[in-house]
């Protein structure tokens, strides 16, 4: 059980002897190796001095055995404070006197105990996470990260955004040692990074065009700072979660959108009703040309059968033109005036006084009745 | 015998105390300086295990890291009088541990020192630019001018300022309330065009159809007026040819079809002179006349 296990580290050896080791006292100058046997050396003089003492009698050898049996266990106790574990993707990463030794893969390890060499165990594979202006990526309720979430776009306008940033540990000892608060490093340097764009954006771009190129220019230059610092620390991803106006202007933003859609709705209503009313006079346009077209057949038919009846006729007057005449006078004056009142006055006979005396009311009076029956 | 241990036990604790003593630890993120009797001697910078002289020399450890200066948000007025508030960041690191200690000592009063410093050259930087500046991509200059400016005043102390940037350049409470009344203006402004736009183009729309509707009735119209012309044509070129086979019996033929027609009415009466053609034979069989 050598409490060093690291058979090269060899460089302050020299030290070490005076700190932990004090019963072996000499061997201090050794390897590591040559610890072993010196120990059971210890061991064995002790059994012999409690042999020893038993021997001479008492029970205060007794207490001298329980003494080393207890020095053993703190001893135990203290060698276990070298044992260490490295989980998956975790680094351990070794220092002796605070000095940064070496590195150790995942798994179980020991080193010289505390307080000579202590362990730190960084995961380098884990990607953490640091939210700005809201407590969870997309959640957005907490005021007091207002500050944070608004800011100043290059045209004076104000937007609010939260974002997150993905970041992990590329080099664990510099992350380690090299600045105080790692994390916050991170947070601000995105913050201002994401100002310093903002700040050179108008907010018509930030709200409406793609956020990959404002991401990336925040990613490239916080990168930068943490290079600058060396913190060991690599920018994965920069998320805008929310490009927002701010919500004292919400409403009129929003109401910019549904004012958009009016106008579309407008524009659609108008045209179902230009649809619907150039379709309704089509409709009465095929009826007036139909309509036209109708009256023209209609007419030519008419006018072909009057035509041919006219021409039958006159067909068979020509045959026998006087006799025919008479006839069609006189057929046509008996339907004319059979069904007819008449009144016939002879003129000749009773003078030329007659007519003046008719009673032309009365004849209009009977020539109502039948009407108003 | 008792006095050899006695006095064994005196050296092991007279050891262990002076071992105690000579040796120190430096971390990777420290810095040492040795004192004597309070007087700097030494300053070590490698991490790892030292020795010093026992009991007459103390260590100092210094944090070597990059540190956070975290200050509050300044209210500065730009070139032209207008306020804003600048949350700036600062991170520095101790250079010069010897100087930092002698000059500064504690972490505490750095960090005041630092922010007077940041202050007051923060007003003097921003207050020599202007507003639409510190947007600008110049801000990075500016930041830089100022980092540059802190450092050269820092210096004595042992300090290297390694960054200094805008945190925040955001408007005073009532400044931010005129940009949001004037965002909602223009937002305003645009939804109302937006409208008129679409009510504009909507009554285009329709004048488009009515116009649309108009034209296609009165062509048909046309059309209309056309195939009765046509019709009309036909008619009197039918009747052209008909009637003109003998005119003189179409006058007769066409005026018995009138009087039937003209006369159907049975409310028609008829004050008739037995003198007329039809009663020709009335009177006189023969049918000679007068």
């Amino acid at each position: 059980m050598p409490w060093n296990d690291q058979s090269g580290g060899n460089n302050n050896g020299g030290g070490r002897g005076p700190w932990g080791q004090g019963p072996s006292g000499g061997g201090g100058g050794g390897q590591g190796g040559g610890q072993g046997p010196d120990l059971e050396d210890l061991l064995k003089r002790g059994q012999d001095r409690f042999r020893r003492a038993t021997g001479g009698g008492g029970a205060g050898g007794l207490g001298i055995g329980g003494l080393i049996l207890i020095a053993l266990l703190g001893f135990g106790m203290w060698i276990s404070t070298g044992v260490y574990v490295v989980d998956a993707g975790e680094v351990g990463v070794i220092l002796r006197f605070g000095k940064h030794v070496r590195d150790e893969t995942p798994g179980l390890h020991i080193h010289a105990p505390y307080p000579i060499e202590t362990h730190y165990t960084p995961n380098v594979e884990q990607e953490r996470r640091v939210n700005v202006g809201a407590t969870e990526p997309g959640e957005r309720r907490s005021a007091n990260l207002a500050p944070e979430r608004l800011m100043l776009t290059g045209d004076e306008n104000i937007v609010e955004i939260d974002f997150t940033v993905q970041w992990n540990i590329t080099d664990a000892a510099a992350y380690l040692f090299n600045v105080e608060n790692p994390e916050d490093a991170v947070r601000d340097a995105a913050q201002s990074a994401l100002r310093e764009v903002v700040g050179q954006s108008t907010l018509e771009t930030l709200l409406t065009s793609e956020r990959l190129p404002v991401e990336v220019r925040v990613q490239e230059i916080s990168q930068g700072v943490l290079d600058e610092y060396e913190a060991g620390i690599i920018i994965n991803r920069v998320n805008l979660q929310n490009v927002l106006p701010p919500p004292p202007v919400q409403a009129a933003f929003d109401d910019v959108q549904s004012a958009e859609q009016d106008e579309i709705t407008f524009q659609e209503d108008a045209n179902r009703e230009a649809v619907s009313r150039v379709e309704n006079a089509r409709g009465r346009a095929s009826a007036i040309v139909l309509a036209g077209e109708a009256y023209r057949d209609q007419t030519i038919a008419q006018a072909q059968g009057e035509a041919a009846r006219f021409v039958s006729i006159y067909d068979e007057y020509a045959l026998a033109p006087e006799v025919t005449r008479q006839r069609m006078y006189l057929e046509t004056m008996e339907r004319v005036f059979g069904g007819m009142d008449k009144i016939i006055i002879d003129e000749s006979g009773s003078g030329n006084g007659v007519v003046p005396y008719l009673p032309l009311n009365e004849l209009q009076n009977s020539g109502v009745r039948p009407t108003s029956r | 015998m008792r006095y050899f241990a006695i006095l064994g036990m005196i050296i092991v604790v007279a050891v262990v105390a002076t071992a105690s003593s000579a040796l120190y630890t430096v971390q990777e993120t420290e810095f040492a300086i040795v004192l004597q009797f309070g007087r700097p001697v030494g300053q070590e910078d490698t991490p790892g295990l030292h020795v010093k002289m026992p009991f007459i020399q103390q260590v100092e450890r210094m944090d070597r890291r990059v540190l956070v200066l975290d200050t509050r948000p300044e209210r500065v007025l730009s070139v032209e009088q207008r306020p804003i508030i600048i949350d700036t960041y600062t991170r520095w690191r101790i250079v010069d541990p010897l100087a930092f200690y002698q000059t500064t000592r504690t972490r505490g009063q750095a960090d005041l020192n630092l922010t007077n410093l940041m202050r007051s050259n923060l007003r003097a930087v921003v207050g020599d630019v202007t507003f639409e500046t510190l947007l600008s991509p110049a801000r990075g200059q500016l930041m830089q001018d100022t980092q540059e400016l802190i450092n050269a005043q820092s210096e004595r102390w042992g300090i290297e300022i390694v960054d200094v940037r805008i945190l925040r350049a955001d408007l005073p409470d009532e400044i931010e309330q005129t940009v949001f009344n004037r965002m909602n203006a223009e937002r305003q402004a645009v939804a109302r065009e937006s409208r008129a736009r679409g009510q504009a183009e909507a009554l285009r729309i329709t004048a488009r159809a009515e116009r649309d509707a108009v034209v296609l009735l009165a062509n048909a119209e046309r059309q209309a007026q056309i195939t009765r012309g046509e019709g009309d044509a036909e008619r009197n070129r039918v009747f052209a040819e008909a009637y003109g086979r003998d005119a003189d019996f179409f006058a007769f033929y066409r005026a018995m079809l009138a009087y039937e027609n003209a006369l159907q009415n049975d409310n028609t009466r008829l004050v008739l002179s037995p003198d007329s053609e039809f009663f020709r034979y009335f009177a006189d069989p023969m049918g000679t006349g007068e």
